[in-house]
């Protein structure tokens, strides 16, 4: 039955009623929960697993060789962790730009500044000592665009 | 409003007596740097690195070994020589990626302006060994914006691969074609790499450092050391050295001096 409304502008004939419903509730929820499948999906395999902290590794053959006093890096393990971003830096700059080729470490011994040729001598395992840490802090340092790893001629010289 | 002409005479002279004032200031401030200068003098103390290329005992064979040597310790890539085949690259741009630190040319192209419709007849066949000049006023040096390349005190023009943007303008500034870039990763192109010398990366402008790293251990570069004697390097600033000797010796002619560049390597022809 038609009700008029009457308010002080006039009298109108009723709103028209829209039947409170909503219109394709099938394809809008199953849309969300595709959607929200396809969110939780990548978080599922890893749900409640801590990713275990990097261990990197540093008994390599070549480190085993050294005798103990040799066994010290060119700074304190500490400091090293901390700030070897920037020691390689410094390197860098003081190698092209400068061209002074003598790093004096700690205890005063003498090292050639350089990453494939001082660095990776002893350290001949990239991806346990570098790619395992960077890895776990998502830092892609961009070295080895250029810089040469010897980790597979390393390993090819252990195995004969 | 008017001016006399003792008024007009002496505000002329004195402003006159001003200007030349004002030179002497800035000879005050900045002693010698008003003047360009058209031949710049060496340093007096440490090393001025320069080559001597003795075209009378370069034949193709040093040429190519001197190349071949030089190439191979700085892991330059051969675009014709792929690692692995599924990289083979077109003929149009084997011409265009090509990268050389060291390289043969005619004498037309080596000295242009220098060639004559009739001339000597072993210059058309003479293969000219060429390479960085080692500018004593580099243009690459002037145009790179972030100064990746830049000139080390003892002559050596550098390359900071670190620095390069791979903009180009130094390829554009050199005179001699010398600045080679990476259109691609070259590693693939590497046959044998050598783990002690880092390679390029895709971008970046690379050429001769006439052995730098080298140098720094007391031995000569590659190229000199491969081509038995045709290559004379060594210390203009010492007037001992053999590169002296030679000069002293020896008619020698640059590349394009005109340019202004002063290049410090040295043909004998």
């Amino acid at each position: 039955m038609k009700k008029d409304v009457k308010n002080e502008f006039g009298v109108f004939g009723e709103r028209p009623q829209v039947p409170k419903k909503l219109y394709n509730a099938k394809y809008i929820f199953g849309g969300l929960l595709i959607f929200l499948a396809l969110v939780i999906l990548p978080i599922l395999p890893n749900l409640g697993k801590a990713v275990p902290p990097p261990k990197p590794q540093v008994d390599t053959p070549a480190i085993q060789k050294l005798a103990g006093q040799d066994k010290q890096c060119v700074e304190d393990t500490a400091w090293m962790r901390a700030n070897h971003m920037l020691l390689l830096n410094d390197w860098r700059e003081e190698v092209v730009r400068t061209g002074k080729r003598e790093y004096t470490g700690k205890g005063g011994k003498k090292y050639n500044p350089s990453l494939s040729n001082t660095c990776m001598e002893c350290h001949s395992n990239k991806s346990q000592f570098c790619d395992q840490c960077h890895n776990y802090v998502a830092v892609v340092p961009n070295c080895w665009g250029c810089h040469l790893e010897k980790e597979k001629k390393v390993a090819k010289a252990e195995a004969k | 409003m008017s001016i006399s002409r003792r008024d007009f005479i002496r505000i002329a002279g004195l402003s006159t007596l001003f200007g030349l004032g004002a030179r002497g200031a800035y000879e005050l401030i900045a002693p010698g740097q008003l003047e360009a200068k058209s031949v710049p003098e060496a340093a007096a103390t440490g090393k001025r690195w320069a080559m001597v290329v003795d075209m009378h005992k370069v034949d193709a064979d040093t040429a190519r070994k001197c190349a071949v040597a030089c190439h191979r310790l700085h892991n330059v890539p051969d675009f014709a020589n792929p690692v692995n085949p599924k990289y083979k690259v077109d003929p149009e741009e084997l011409v265009r990626w090509e990268v050389k630190w060291i390289w043969t040319d005619h004498f037309h192209n080596t000295f242009p302006g220098l060639d004559q419709q009739f001339q000597q007849e072993r210059l058309d066949k003479l293969p000219f060994l060429v390479l960085c000049n080692h500018c004593e006023n580099p243009a690459c040096v002037r145009v790179c914006p972030t100064q990746a390349t830049f000139r080390r005190e003892d002559g050596v023009v550098m390359m900071d691969m670190h620095r390069c943007i791979g903009c180009r303008y130094c390829m554009a500034a050199c005179p001699y074609g010398a600045r080679s870039f990476n259109w691609r990763d070259p590693r693939p192109y590497v046959k044998e790499i050598n783990p002690d010398y880092p390679t390029r990366e895709l971008g970046v402008v690379e050429k001769c450092t006439f052995c730098v790293e080298r140098l720094e251990k007391n031995l000569m570069p590659a190229c000199v050391v491969e081509s038995k004697g045709a290559l004379i390097f060594g210390d203009l600033n010492n007037p001992k050295s053999t590169v002296r000797q030679v000069l002293r010796q020896s008619y020698t002619i640059r590349r394009k001096p005109h340019l202004g560049t002063n290049p410090q390597v040295y043909y004998i022809v």
